[in-house]
């Protein structure tokens, strides 16, 4: 039951309370109790009524040009597969420092 | 601007991580390194668990088996919270209901059978209201909250679930939202005990690969699967949850096995942070303490649960209600006779190999917890044909 919905926040109310988007036009009041530093356009992910964290966009669209270069390039970098794979990996160094 | 931009990453993000060409060069990579794993390993085929059931549901809905070479198998895991609830506390919230107490519930724990065996008594809080019992299904506890607020009644919310879920839980106690009428049965678990149990299970047959639980890691960060890689050498991926992230989670399993040096890699970094959220920790911690807690089927295992603190006595239902609370003394084996969600639950047994799947348990009428929850694996396979229906369908597509 962890299912995580990508919404985008529209008001930040200061009982706690967070209106969001879910992509359908409708709002719906969220509790933001969980989460720090929310403004509104932030995209947040909501689970169960509460947004449990922010969907990062420069890491979203990282995923996604890394994954569209790669295609465009398969021919000629078909064996280099391994180098996207170490992109995504990066964190590790993250978290030998950590 | 920022919503327009905002909607259309969010459409871009899903069009790309379910895109079929980037679906068919991974799996093309994973046939290729599959065989050369198995030789260095040495164990075939190569067990990946993955942990949580919104993975379940992504792998078995996407066909993902499907695309897998016969070298690799992917095993679900002890990802569904409403699968592992103890009998005994869907027992007492039927009390309560029957009892006239309001009792709200989120949709995923409403047919959870109880104790009480098929035609012999009330099993579920779906039929406690079919009996007259006041029960309530609420998307969010918030909503729970506006109804006893407006009505004043007598209520108590069942509050299921993993890390994921239990800051919905925290944050209104500890921020004072809760109407006085309003108290909380808490029967949240905690994923890295039960992984460790898991792990334990398998040591004959041991897992090679674990993709680790997306959103229960949004709360408790990556660094809370280190363990893994540190103590069983197992490699770990946290990953999303388009088809693509979970391929390439595969892949980079594979790749580390092959390798021979198992790390922890975060793929899921559009919402996963190393360290996690850290005041939905914060607010946990303040609200609950870990305590030994039962799993259904399954047994106690050592500080696996979340009860409320002594300062928080004033909402928790067990206490204002007189309940008793679970011992391991008492614990008995609470899974209906042969039912084998225990052992689906830790991922030794597929849904297909237990004879009453699809016979006497479907998901219109459920007879053990993992055929209830939408995420539960036996659910999630009658759904989506999980037992080789997806298999099939590929190999006469040629895909496979």
């Amino acid at each position: 039951m962890c299912l995580g919905i990508p919404a985008e926040v529209k008001e930040v109310r200061p009982d706690g309370i967070a209106v969001v988007d879910f992509g359908d036009g409708v709002l719906r009041e969220v509790d933001a109790g969980a989460i720090e530093d929310l403004k509104p356009g932030d995209l947040v992910i909501v689970h169960a009524g509460v947004i449990i964290e922010k969907l990062k966009p420069e890491e979203a669209e990282r995923i996604v040009k890394t994954l569209e270069d790669f295609i465009n390039e398969l021919e000629k970098r078909a064996e280099e597969f391994e180098d996207l794979l170490k992109l995504i990996e990066e964190e590790e160094g993250e978290a030998a420092g950590a | 601007m920022a919503s327009t931009r905002g909607a259309e990453l969010l459409k871009l993000l899903e069009d790309r991580l379910r895109r079929d060409e980037y679906a068919r060069l991974l799996v093309r990579k994973i046939h290729e390194l599959a065989p050369k794993v198995v030789e260095k390993v040495g164990q075939e085929p190569i067990k990946i668990m993955d942990f949580c059931g919104t993975h379940e549901y992504t792998v078995t809905h996407f066909g993902i088996r499907s695309l897998m070479p016969p070298e690799v198998e992917i095993v679900a895991g002890p990802g569904c919270p409403v699968c592992i609830t103890p009998a005994y506390y869907v027992d007492v919230m039927i009390k309560l209901a029957l009892d006239g107490i309001r009792v709200y519930t989120y949709g995923d724990a409403y047919k959870l059978p109880g104790s009480a065996r098929r035609g012999e008594g009330i099993r579920s809080l779906e039929e406690a209201r079919a009996a007259g019992g006041d029960v309530v299904v609420v998307y969010s506890i918030l909503d729970a909250i506006k109804m006893a607020r407006r009505d004043g009644k007598p209520s108590v919310f069942f509050a299921v679930g993993f890390e994921t879920t239990a800051p919905a839980t925290a944050s209104p106690v500890v921020s004072g939202m809760l109407p006085p009428n309003l108290k909380i049965l808490n029967v949240h678990r905690l994923t890295p005990p039960i992984m460790r149990y898991t792990f334990e299970t398998h040591k004959q047959n041991p897992i090679r690969g674990v993709i680790a639980p997306g959103h229960v890691s949004t709360i408790v960060g990556a660094k809370a699967w280190r363990f893994v890689v540190e103590e069983y050498g197992i490699p770990t991926v946290v990953a999303g949850f388009e088809p693509i992230d979970i391929l390439i989670a595969i892949y980079t399993i594979l790749r580390q096995l092959l390798e021979g040096k198992p790390r922890l890699v975060n793929e899921y970094r559009r919402v996963v942070t190393w360290e996690g959220n850290k005041r939905a920790q914060r607010v946990i911690k303040e609200c609950c303490e870990e305590v030994d807690a039962a799993w259904r089927g399954i047994g106690f295992v050592p500080k696996s649960g979340l009860a409320f603190r002594d300062k928080y006595r004033s909402v928790d239902a067990m206490h204002e209600y007189g309940i008793k609370e679970l011992t391991p003394e008492e614990w008995r084996y609470d899974l209906p006779p042969g039912c084998r969600c225990a052992e689906v639950t830790l991922g030794i047994a597929k849904p297909t190999d237990c004879p009453l799947f699809m016979k006497v348990c479907t998901p219109g009428t459920p007879y053990g917890p993992c055929m209830v929850s939408s995420e539960g694996a036996c659910a999630v396979w009658a759904r989506f044909g999980g037992g080789g229906l997806a298999e099939e369908i590929a190999k006469s597509l040629g895909i496979v």
